[in-house]
């Protein structure tokens, strides 16, 4: 293993659709305490037509780094490009015609969308913000876009409330594909949902990533789901990313140790060999705390100016924090 | 947790059918009654039976076939210095509340909704407006600008916006950060769009209530300045005026008090009914 300096963290994708490099957030403490680090230097690539998987504990800054990307969420360090533009340092009418490109489907589809709207009004709203259909097509895009997620174009002058969870989140996945956008954020599409409708979801996503060439930041927890849909796997802890590799590296040999109890903590369908892990001593957890300590492989990389990674495998990086001492 | 607020705030709007509830009928009730006072006020010269201003020899007379109300110290017809009178009174209530309400929604919009420095100036400046007594900071500002209608009026909303901002930025302050404001600004919307769309028609119900209170309140003080003698000058009549004159002749003459008394208290009830009714209508919990 050998580090490396901050320019090749990751693989370079001949032409990334999304450029993330170093992205710090931090929330200023109340009273006198340190800012938080919310999400502290991470890096990464997302490529035309792919999905970058972002798993983590609750807290570990997956949804902050998504509302940073897409300039909900101020960041205080780094930097976002979007087909080549810088977003953090963009002026806000910039900003605003920019988010075109770039949409966002929420976790909760109960919340996401405005109570007192029809689903034809919700739907019709991004397309008037960007002028992106002349107003004598409008109802035929709207039509259009439920049909593309399944729903009867019928209900277009039901309210949210008339809707099941799943149907709303269709809603909610159609109101951020009528700009045509290239990248969507999806933080926890799926885990409002009962199991059946986010298998559906899912693969409504993943159809739609086919066809209209989507690529996807797909946050989540829940570990199945994101290697059913994601090309890469970012592991993300105490705003860190502490692994980054493709799909199967990450989930059939996990270099660092975190990733493994994240793995380890995922019940196995047998219940007897799920009794006899439960049996089992708890593993030694002392590593996770405190701020992550230093090289576990003595690299000082302060003073040679390389990032905190090494690479075990081609496209495959991991965190030298957050090891246990040897 | 925000789900529930939610439900809670719009839960009944999931009810199609109108139903008779304690509620329904008590804003039935409040409705009914401004509509009354509404209709007497704007038709008053019509249905007025004597010349408000018209002055007769029988002065104090109690009540008769002809003057059902009496007639005051002057000899003019209490009823029809009611009716009309109402029409000044009403004229400044209902005025000087729009203009608060249009401050109060334009203040507690941007207080709310931007925060930071610009929602701590304006709500620390409205804090000191909201320090005074409404009464004596009326008096004090009618006292500078002098009695007139449209004085009036502009003193009253000062001293109300305050208040209506402070309603308006509390339920601004929950909503903006609400799942669907957030959908709305990573669409590309511009914040006016978002604001007007987005946040203010989740804010009405709790604003609607108060404003009716506010309704209510603003009857008294209207009243009480023109009792004080900082109304518009006579002769026209308004209640708060009338009252005043009609006090010297309390023990002779009781119905010219009872009259204008009267017509305030139902005023206020109207405006009491009408906020208490709306707010079990509109599900926005206590006020």
């Amino acid at each position: 293993m050998t580090a490396l300096d901050p320019a090749a963290i990751v693989e370079e994708l001949p032409r990334p659709l999304l450029q993330v490099r170093d992205l710090s957030v931090r929330f200023p403490a109340r009273g006198e305490g340190k800012a938080l680090k919310a999400v502290d230097r991470v890096s990464f690539d997302i490529g035309p037509g792919q999905t970058l998987g972002l798993v983590g504990q609750s807290g570990s800054g997956k949804s902050t780094t998504g509302r940073a990307i897409l300039q909900l969420q101020k960041a205080h360090s780094g930097s976002v490009r979007l087909l080549g533009e810088e977003l953090t340092t963009m002026s806000a009418t910039r900003l605003r015609q920019m988010r075109r490109h770039m949409q966002f489907v929420l976790q909760n589809p109960y919340s996401s969308l405005h109570p007192r709207m029809t689903i034809g009004q919700i739907l019709r709203e991004p397309l008037l913000v960007h002028r992106s259909v002349p107003p004598a097509r409008l109802q035929e895009r709207v039509a259009e876009l439920l049909d593309l997620v399944s729903l009867d174009p019928g209900m277009m002058q039901r309210y949210p409330h008339e809707f099941s969870g799943g149907q709303r989140q269709r809603v909610v996945i159609a109101r951020a594909l009528a700009v045509n956008p290239d990248f969507i954020v999806c933080d926890e599409p799926v885990s409002a949902l009962d199991v059946r409708t986010q298998a559906q979801i899912v693969t409504l996503l993943q159809s739609l990533q086919e066809r209209l060439g989507l690529s996807y930041l797909f946050i989540a927890h829940d570990l199945a789901i994101v290697r059913e849909v994601a090309h890469r796997v970012a592991v993300m802890f105490r705003g860190r990313i502490v692994e980054m590799g493709s799909a199967a590296q990450v989930y059939d040999s996990p270099a660092h140790p975190y990733t493994r109890v994240l793995l380890d903590a995922v019940p196995v369908p047998d219940p007897v060999r799920q009794r006899e892990r439960l049996r089992r001593a708890p593993p030694d957890l002392h590593f996770l705390e405190g701020d992550g300590g230093g090289c576990v492989h003595g690299t000082d990389h302060a003073s040679s100016n390389t990032a905190e990674w090494h690479e075990v495998a081609a496209g495959h990086g991991v965190s030298c924090r957050y090891w246990p001492s040897r | 947790m925000q789900e529930e607020v939610q439900k809670q705030a719009f839960g009944s709007r999931a009810v199609k059918a109108p139903r008779i509830t304690q509620g329904g009928l008590l804003l039935g009730i409040g409705l009914a009654m401004l509509a009354a006072m509404l209709i007497v006020t704007i038709f008053a010269p019509f249905i007025a039976p004597f010349d408000p201003s018209a002055t007769s020899p029988d002065s104090l007379a109690g009540a008769s076939a002809r003057h059902w109300l009496g007639t005051d110290s002057i000899g003019r017809d209490v009823l029809s210095r009611l009716i009309v009178g109402g029409r000044t009174t009403l004229l400044i209530t209902i005025t000087a509340v729009l203009i608060a309400l249009v401050g109060g929604l334009v203040l507690g919009l941007l207080s709310g909704y931007l925060g930071g420095l610009v929602d701590d100036v304006i709500m620390r400046v409205l804090d000191v407006v909201f320090a005074f007594p409404v009464l004596l900071l009326a008096i004090a500002v009618v006292a500078a600008l002098g009695p007139t209608v449209p004085n009036l009026i502009l003193t009253i909303a000062i001293v109300y916006t305050p208040a209506m901002a402070r309603v308006v930025r509390a339920p601004v302050l929950s909503v903006k950060q609400w799942d669907h404001v957030e959908a709305a600004r990573s669409i590309g919307m511009s914040e006016f769009r978002l604001v007007l769309h987005h946040i203010l028609p989740l804010v009405v119900s709790p604003i609607l209530v108060a404003t009716s209170l506010t309704l209510s309140q603003t009857i008294f003080t209207v009243t009480a300045l023109s009792f004080l003698g900082l109304g518009p000058p006579p002769p026209d009549p308004n209640w708060g005026g009338m009252l005043s004159e009609a006090r010297q002749f309390m023990e002779l003459a009781p119905l010219t008090v009872i009259g204008p008394a009267a017509a305030i208290v139902f005023a206020t009830l109207t405006f009491i009914v009408l906020a208490n009714g709306l707010r079990d209508v509109l599900d926005v919990g206590s006020v």
